[in-house]
Parts: C-alpha cells; sequence; structure tokens
C-alpha cells in the first residue's frame, strides 16, 4: 500500500529522516513509534506530501506519490491529528462531510455517510450532525476527527497522536473503537505515537524510530520478546516488558474450556494482564471466564499466565 | 415590546434621518440657544446633501481602503508574500502617522483642491487598521484547523476561501470597522480643500464665531458615527453566529 525506499529528508544541516525503507502491507495497523525528534510525524507527513522528502521514493498503491496532485493524493488518505482540527465554524455534518465535498459527492450521499460514520463512532447523529465543535467535550470532537478522516472511505489512514490529548479513559475508548473500525473495515493505517502501551495495544505492526533510522520493526510481540537493541528495551520499558506481554493477549488464548471456579467471572476477551491484576488483588489463582454471550465458558489459572500460546 | 421597538440601531438610525431632513424646521430652536447668532442655521447648503456626500466619501475611501488593505494583508500571510511583511507594515504604519491635515495639505498642490485629495487623504489613513487587523485576523485562525485543511487536501485556494476568511471575518470586520468609523470624523477636515461633507459647516462656524453651525455640524456627524457603529456591531453578531451558545452541549 506504501513503500518507502531509502527515503531522506534533511532540514539545513540536520537529517530528519536518513535512508528510510518500510513497506506498509494493505490492511495493516502500523504503528511509528520512538522519542521526540526521533522523525515518525515527519514519516507520516511525507505520505501525503505535508512535508516532502528530498531523496529516495515513496509508492502509494505501487504509484510514485509525487505523480499525483497533493491535494488529489491528500483526499484519497484520511488525516487526524492530536490537536483535532475541526473547523470551528463549521457543524459535525460539515466538518465530517469536508472530503465528500471536496469530492463532489451528491448531497444526499453526503448525508447518509455522515449519519453512518455518526453511528460508527458512537454519537447519536440527530443530536450532533447540527452541533459546532466548541459544543462537543474533547473525546466527542476526536470522533468527528476520526469520521471526518474516515469520511470519503480513504484507502490509508494516516493518524498523528490522535488521541494524545485526551483524559486516560477516553482515550481507552477510542483506542478500543480504533480496533473495532479497522477490524470492520480492513483500512490501512498508519498511526504515530510516543505513548508504548498505545503501540502494542493497537499495532499490528510497531516500527521504532531514532535519529530518523528504522531501529525495528515487527509485530508487538517480536518487539517485546525479542528488542533489537538496548535503545530498544529501554524504550519498551524493560522490567514491564512481561506485563506488556500479557496485555496483547486476551483470556480466551489460555482459557481452560469447561473447568469452573469460584467468585466473580472475567470475560474472555479481557487481557491477561487484566486477569493477572485480578489474581494479585484477590488472592487467588482461578478465575472463571464469561464467554461474549454472558455464559460461563471455562476457567483460568495463575500458571496459565506463563505458558505459551496454546 | 417587540424586539425591533427595543433595537437602539433603528432608534439612532430615525434620529440621524429625521435630524438631517427636519434640521430648517429646528431654526426656532436653535435661535432660542443661540441668541446672539444673526443666522442660527447653517443655511448655504441643505444637510441632506451635506450628509449624503459625507456618506459618499467615507464609503469610496473606505473601499479603497478595505480593498487595498485587506489584498495586501492576503499577501504578505500567504508563504510567496511572507517576506514583505515588515515592508508593508512599516509603509502602512507610516501613512497612519501623517496627520490627516498634512496628508490634505501635500495633497491639495499636487492634485488641487476639491473631492479627489479627500478622498486619497481618507484611503491611506484608513489603510493601517484594515491590514493590521486582517494581518492578525489570518494569523489568529487556529493552526489545527490550518493543518486539517491542508491534510485532507484543500487547495490553497479553498483553504482561503472556506476556512481562513470565514474564520478572520470577524476581526477583519472589527478593523473595518475602526477605520470607517475614523474616517466618519476625519472626512470633516476634509472641507478644509474643498470637499462637500458635514465638516462645512463645522469649519464656517469655527472661522465665523458662529457655534450655532459648529453644534449642527458635529450633531449630525456624532450621530452618523454612532448609527454606523451600531451598524458593524450588528454585522459582527451575524458573522459569528457559530460562537454563540444557542446550541448547549450536554456532555
Amino acid at each position: 500500500m506504501i513503500t518507502f525506499e531509502h527515503v531522506g529528508k534533511t532540514y539545513g544541516d540536520w537529517t530528519a529522516i536518513d535512508d528510510l525503507s518500510l513497506h506498509v502491507a494493505e490492511g495493516e495497523f502500523c504503528v511509528l513509534i520512538g522519542p521526540s525528534g526521533s522523525g515518525k510525524t515527519t514519516t507520516l507527513k511525507m505520505i501525503n506530501r505535508l512535508i516532502e522528502h528530498d531523496r529516495g521514493r515513496i509508492l502509494f498503491e505501487g504509484a510514485e506519490i509525487r505523480s499525483f496532485a497533493p491535494e488529489q493524493l491528500r483526499r484519497r488518505m484520511g488525516y487526524a491529528i492530536q490537536s483535532i482540527g475541526l473547523f470551528p465554524h463549521w457543524t459535525v455534518e460539515e466538518n465530517i462531510g469536508a472530503v465528500p465535498r471536496l469530492l463532489g459527492w451528491p448531497k444526499s450521499r453526503i448525508r447518509d455517510r455522515v449519519t453512518e460514520l455518526l453511528g460508527l463512532l458512537a454519537l447519536e447523529p440527530e443530536r450532533f450532525r447540527d452541533r459546532y465543535p466548541r459544543h462537543l467535550s474533547g473525546g466527542q470532537q476526536q470522533r468527528v476527527g476520526v469520521a471526518r478522516a474516515l469520511a470519503a472511505d480513504p484507502s490509508v489512514l494516516l493518524m498523528d497522536e490522535p488521541f494524545g490529548a485526551l483524559d486516560p479513559v477516553t482515550r481507552d475508548t477510542l483506542q478500543a473503537e480504533m480496533l473495532r473500525i479497522h477490524k470492520a473495515s480492513g483500512t490501512t493505517i498508519v498511526l504515530v505515537t510516543h505513548d508504548i502501551d498505545e503501540a502494542i495495544r493497537l499495532g499490528s505492526r510497531i516500527v521504532i524510530l531514532d535519529g530518523g533510522r528504522i531501529v525495528q520493526s515487527g509485530t508487538p510481540r517480536a518487539i517485546l520478546t525479542k528488542p533489537a537493541n538496548d535503545f530498544v528495551a529501554d524504550f519498551v520499558g524493560r522490567e514491564d516488558i512481561g506485563i506488556k506481554l500479557l496485555s496483547i493477549e486476551r483470556v480466551s488464548d489460555r482459557m481452560r474450556p469447561g473447568e469452573t471456579a469460584e467468585g466473580e467471572p472475567i470475560a474472555a476477551d479481557a487481557s491477561l494482564r487484566h486477569a493477572l491484576s485480578l489474581f494479585v488483588a484477590r488472592g487467588i489463582d482461578r478465575l472463571p471466564v464469561i464467554g461474549p454471550s454472558g455464559t460461563l465458558a471455562g476457567a483460568i489459572r495463575l500458571a496459565d499466565l506463563t505458558g505459551g500460546p496454546t | 415590546m417587540r424586539r425591533w421597538l427595543r433595537d437602539p440601531l433603528i432608534w439612532t438610525g430615525i434620529a440621524l434621518v429625521a435630524l438631517v431632513v427636519f434640521m430648517p424646521a429646528l431654526k426656532p430652536v436653535f435661535a432660542l440657544l443661540f441668541p446672539d447668532q444673526d443666522r442660527p442655521l447653517f443655511e448655504q447648503d441643505s444637510f441632506i446633501n451635506l450628509t449624503l456626500s459625507h456618506i459618499g466619501l467615507v464609503a469610496a475611501s473606505s473601499a479603497i481602503s478595505v480593498l487595498v488593505g485587506v489584498s495586501l494583508a492576503l499577501f504578505v500571510t500567504r508563504p510567496s508574500g511572507r517576506e514583505f511583511r515588515p515592508l508593508v507594515e512599516t509603509v502602512v504604519a507610516t501613512g497612519q502617522t501623517f496627520p490627516p491635515v498634512a496628508v490634505l495639505a501635500i495633497a491639495v498642490p499636487l492634485i488641487g483642491f476639491g473631492a479627489m485629495p479627500a478622498l486619497i487623504a481618507l484611503a491611506l489613513y484608513g489603510l493601517l487598521p484594515v491590514t493590521e487587523a486582517t494581518v492578525a485576523a489570518i494569523e489568529q485562525v487556529p493552526a489545527g484547523a490550518r493543518e486539517a485543511a491542508r491534510g485532507i487536501g484543500m487547495t490553497p485556494a479553498g483553504r482561503l476561501r472556506q476556512i481562513e476568511l470565514p474564520l478572520a471575518a470577524p476581526v477583519i470586520l472589527a478593523g473595518i470597522r475602526t477605520s470607517v468609523i475614523i474616517n466618519i470624523g476625519t472626512a470633516a477636515i476634509a472641507s478644509t480643500v474643498g470637499a462637500k461633507t458635514l465638516g462645512l459647516p463645522i469649519i464656517i462656524g469655527l472661522s465665523g464665531f458662529n457655534t450655532a453651525y459648529v453644534v449642527q455640524g458635529a450633531l449630525v456627524v456624532g450621530l452618523l458615527a454612532v448609527v454606523t457603529d451600531l451598524a458593524f456591531d450588528r454585522l459582527g453578531s451575524m458573522l459569528d453566529r457559530w460562537k454563540r451558545d444557542d446550541v448547549v452541549a450536554s456532555a
């Protein structure tokens, strides 16, 4: 979907991006992460030509991005940013419909699409459609921001620390919704963050950058279990690695179907980290598990957490 | 009471029109107020003529100020014109430091007497508030909205028309308002170079020690400024409807 070939970007005598090669496959949820100044945002903005690269090639759906007019290219890619950037003088409906309008969709189709997206992002269409951004909470604004980015069914969604300014609870909800949307739509997503927990939770692949270069690229599990060097190990939080590994697996992966246990049950789609927390907090070593339908599905033991995936 | 009855714009507007049209009828009043004057009412020209001509001069000069000022400001806030910004700001500010009388005095030998030198002086004088306000207005457009507009694929012209100008409009309008109000006052001075404005009774009154003339001219100019200011206020609240709180958030 997106390919970087030996891409470089220099500002004066400072090399922001140095010989970066990366392939983002269709349907991937690729998270770019690194400390400040590592080039993650620059990398993202080079994809939709908000920043022009000076060396190498960037391909979008097989064609060099310079072969598109920047505006045409950007209309095919969704774009969501940390400051959200809703247009304050436009209603929610006008904001979400911005790209479809640029593409010349008929009014009725835009309206239907807005209704659909508001529903998708858990905002009641009739309540929110005609509001102005200043009358929304931060979380609601970012939902609208994401809806606007998704409006024209982009083949790629670019997100620049979209949840960075939100409170932890709202961030958590929106992360869950991004996962759901990604699963449902299969849209390729490239997301920039500096939050390793967010990267582990969302990414099907994590690309760690430092000093304008890729230090390591792989699945969350690979990054956690085989950090390429000390920088990566430190970055993912050396002593927390075990806990983070637990956070990427579900209770259902290790559950013993049919077994029973006493006490308040845990949901099958909860993370193993959640399960560990319950074991420790309650001082027990067995937990009953309930399935999605709310019926008891089995149990999980403390010892199961350390076993490999089954 | 019905809403329009409580509207100060309508009342001051009616007062202005009434004062201008029925000024001759007020002659006995001024005779009473200024018993020493042989001619208690300015009658060399009708106040209707003077007012229309005054408004015409202010409108024409303000139109020039707005056109030139907004264009200059938009030019220096584009990437291509950024380098000219200090130059433009200095030149425009210099235009403001000249007292309007001095500009008129310089313009007369170059252009002659009449409405033309007045027009030029007023247009120059009104340029600074418009240019400054427009530059400030464009700069206060939220960076996030700007970046998002670029990121979703709006063209530079589309961003200017749909995002920057609408968001800047209230502040630009405030600059135009200042400029127009200043020019309503300054246009009175333009009578000294032969432009027909409401300054005529004031100037003649001052030189002939006729306070009645001065009061009559000043009353109309003052009222005209008040009505114009209220009208701009009304226009301004129409431009930022999205800032109002009549839709209440519930979360």
